[in-house]
């Protein structure tokens, strides 16, 4: 009696156990893509939208640029969309992807507490806002994980003149963990941070935290799609995939993107093609 | 303090409205750790079982080792299992990263060892008990396992729910092998980490409510099934 | 399988020599009683003799054939009853089954036994809440259902109370009377004399004399014998 039983249970999660060709079976494809995105509720918005036009179904595997770079060099994903412009490109010279296209950008901003101890609110010059910080040892936490973000935040301290090293551990935190994370833990610490716009608008967490520098062009996020190379990953699914990349760029992928609003703010803007 | 007051609120929100998605969740998250715990225990106890009765070179340095390995990080095993699934590993032709599957031989790696040492002790304390009569009897070493399995069940019952506890609340393998994705791979501990690093506390902390809720109803299901089951054996 | 033969037997564990040559020819029929004061050797000889230890020195024969797998005609009653958990009748049939016999064949079989010890009416129900001279009993039915040629017991009844240790002797009597060899150890002068036929008398590992029941209380021929009778209260 308790063997039948056991065995129906058995059954009825082995149906979990279904071989690999039944996923493969429905249209899908694997997309390594970045946290921040994830979390802004992105894919959410746009994701249906592809499926209801192709049938596809797009599995979003959130991880940091450079791990999602990574995957995608591995062959576990069939798409890479992340953020980090220099090292797309170059992976695309080393034949890990077949090409890159520009889809959209969005913005970062730095946050820092209502106290403002730098005196950089308000400003619209990031990298002089950086300088104060750091002339004045005022807690800056970084994301710290090669993450898109944290090579832009890099690119800014070198325009600042200013080696954050020199405070690591000091007034330079960083966390090695993703944006949200990283924002929990400046919300905590009342520090500065520079984060992308679509998380920060969809952060619950913000404790004393607001935005104290934007609208610098330099803190524009350029995002780009790239296709694995199948190539050199015969089982990427390159048919569905690629329709996935042409209607990211198309004029119906780039408009399902400016429509993305978050209590009415618009968070990505479209810039395939230019 | 408000946190916590909004985290059981959100919690008691959630259990109420238990919307599609949550059951969703939920189901992965038993579906992926019952069934793990169920092959870890297929391969730990007969393991166990063995180690504990027989007698061969290098066994203490086995033991060791084995109580050594129930202390495997979660995200270490995660990593391996990733290496091994990845396309670019041995296994990539198989195609399971990122599918519930490598979730589950990831926690099978995970709690197969501690299965196997538990129950390996149990079973050594009980053939200390049982030895002779069971030799006397006529059993072989391999019958008297057996029958030490059996005879050791309720403390066994303890050591699988020990395994069971302990993947259904690990987040590190599950996360890298499956990769949290929306209605695919996303269990509770990862939809916990997920919002999170959203921001949203509360409601990673009613997630994480619900998770403990749903753990002490299952043990307490097992408690009863333990007790009656003890009323008849004894 | 019987007669027994010991030769020379030895057993050490590190220095302590615990058995110490030993050489005894033990027949069937009559009930052996191994006697002798707490750190003798008996329980050590004891399961020499069933094979659960293997000697260090010496030999054991069993009727012109060397200890191998002669266990299946022998069984072992030990001081503490080991019950496995689950029911009364259920630790009976283990042994059968293990012997060989089908489920039907054993049940049957263990019933019966259960019968004779007047454990029938707690047959289903779990071994190890059954007190401990039920569970004595229930040890000694396992070890009957098996239909040894030689039934060991160590020291059977040392943990029970009178009443208990009664029922116990009646068992091995019958058990005796069925036609399986008894070989016992005590310390109970009084159940040696009350089990016995003849005395195997064991002292610091080695044997002091054998001889029957009848002239052991009479005149012991060692010392340490009379001295061992001596020292005990005649009603223990």
């Amino acid at each position: 009696m308790a063997i039948i039983r056991g065995a129906s249970l058995v059954l009825a999660l082995l149906g979990v156990l279904q071989g690999p060709a039944a996923w493969a079976q429905q249209k899908s494809i694997t997309v390594a893509s970045t946290t921040s995105t994830e979390n802004s509720g992105f894919f959410k918005h746009i994701l249906p939208l592809f499926k209801t036009r192709t049938g596809i179904e797009v599995r979003v595997v959130a991880q940091g640029t450079g791990q999602a770079l990574d995957t995608g060099k591995r062959g576990d994903a069939d798409v890479v969309f992340v953020h980090d412009r220099v090292k797309e490109l170059a992976l695309v010279r080393d034949g890990a992807f077949v090409n890159r296209h520009d889809v959209m950008y969005n913005d970062f901003v730095v946050v820092g507490p209502k106290a403002d101890p730098a005196r950089v609110s308000g400003g619209r010059d990031v990298v002089a806002a950086l300088r104060k910080i750091a002339s004045a040892k005022a807690p800056f936490v970084s994301r710290g994980d090669k993450s898109g973000t944290h090579a832009a935040e890099l690119r800014l301290w070198q325009a600042a003149d200013v080696d954050p090293a020199v405070g690591k551990g000091g007034w330079y935190r960083e966390t090695g963990s993703g944006m949200g994370a990283t924002l929990n833990t400046a919300s905590g610490m009342n520090a500065y941070s520079l984060t992308d716009r679509g998380t920060w608008l969809s952060f619950r967490n913000r404790g004393d935290l607001l935005i104290v520098v934007e609208g610098d062009q330099k803190l524009f996020n350029q995002y780009g799609v790239m296709l694995v190379n199948p190539a050199k990953h015969a089982h990427v699914k390159k048919e569905a995939a690629q329709a996935f990349v042409d209607w990211l760029v198309s004029v119906e992928g780039q408009k399902a993107i400016a429509d993305y609003k978050i209590n009415g703010e618009q968070l990505f803007f479209p810039s395939a093609g230019r | 303090m408000n946190s916590l007051g909004e985290a059981f609120g959100a919690a008691w929100r959630l259990l109420v409205g238990f919307d599609a998605e949550l059951a969703q969740v939920v189901g992965l998250s038993l579906q992926v750790s019952i069934t793990a715990v169920m092959l870890a225990t297929l391969i730990g106890l007969p393991l166990g079982a063995v180690i504990a009765v027989e007698r061969f070179c290098g066994r203490q340095t086995l033991i060791v080792l084995l109580n050594a390995l129930m202390g495997l990080p979660p995200v270490v095993v995660g990593l391996l299992v990733y290496l091994l699934l990845s396309r670019a590993g041995p296994l990539g032709s198989l195609g399971i990263l990122f599918t519930p599957q490598a979730m589950i031989i990831a926690q099978t790696v995970l709690i197969a060892p501690i299965i196997a040492a538990l129950s390996r002790q149990t079973i050594e304390d009980a053939w200390r008990e049982y030895e002779e009569q069971l030799r006397s009897l006529g059993a072989h070493r391999l019958t008297a396992g057996m029958t030490l399995i059996w005879d050791t069940r309720f403390s066994l019952l303890t050591i699988i729910l020990a395994g069971f506890g302990r993947a259904v609340a690990e987040v590190g393998a599950v996360m890298i092998v499956g990769g949290n994705i929306d209605g695919v791979t996303r269990v509770m501990t990862t939809a916990i980490a997920l919002e999170t690093s959203k921001g949203d506390l509360p409601l990673a902390l009613g997630l994480g409510i619900v998770l403990i809720t749903l753990v002490v109803v299952l043990n307490g299901l097992v408690a009863v099934i333990r007790e009656a089951a003890l009323r008849r054996y004894g | 399988m019987l007669p027994l033969e010991l030769n020379g037997l030895s057993f050490a564990v590190g220095d302590t020599r615990i058995i110490r040559g030993i050489t005894a020819r033990i027949e069937a029929g009559p009930r052996t009683v191994i006697l002798g004061p707490n750190g003798a050797g008996k329980s050590v000889l004891m399961r020499l003799c069933h094979g659960l230890l293997a000697p260090t020195d010496g030999r054991i024969t069993w009727h012109g054939a060397r200890n191998g797998d002669v266990r299946r005609h022998q069984a072992m009653v030990f001081q503490r009853p080991v019950m496995l958990r689950r029911s009364a009748l259920a630790n009976v049939m283990y042994g059968l089954v293990l012997a060989g016999k089908s489920r039907r064949e054993s049940e049957l079989r263990a019933m019966d036994v259960l019968e004779v010890v007047g454990l029938a009416p707690h047959a289903s129900r779990p071994a190890r809440v059954l007190s401990g001279g039920e569970q004595q009993r229930l040890a000694l039915a396992r070890a009957w259902a098996l239909g040894p040629e030689v039934l060991f017991l160590d020291e059977p009844t040392a943990n029970l109370d009178p009443s208990a240790t009664q029922d116990i002797e009646h068992i091995i009597n019958a058990i005796h009377a069925s036609g399986t060899k008894i070989i016992m150890t005590t310390h109970n002068l009084g159940q040696a004399r009350r089990l016995g036929d003849e005395i195997l008398f064991l002292s610091n590992g080695r044997l002091m004399e054998r001889t029957p029941i009848d002239r052991f209380f009479r005149e012991p021929a060692s010392p340490e014998a009379a001295a061992f009778i001596k020292g005990e209260l005649p009603w223990q």
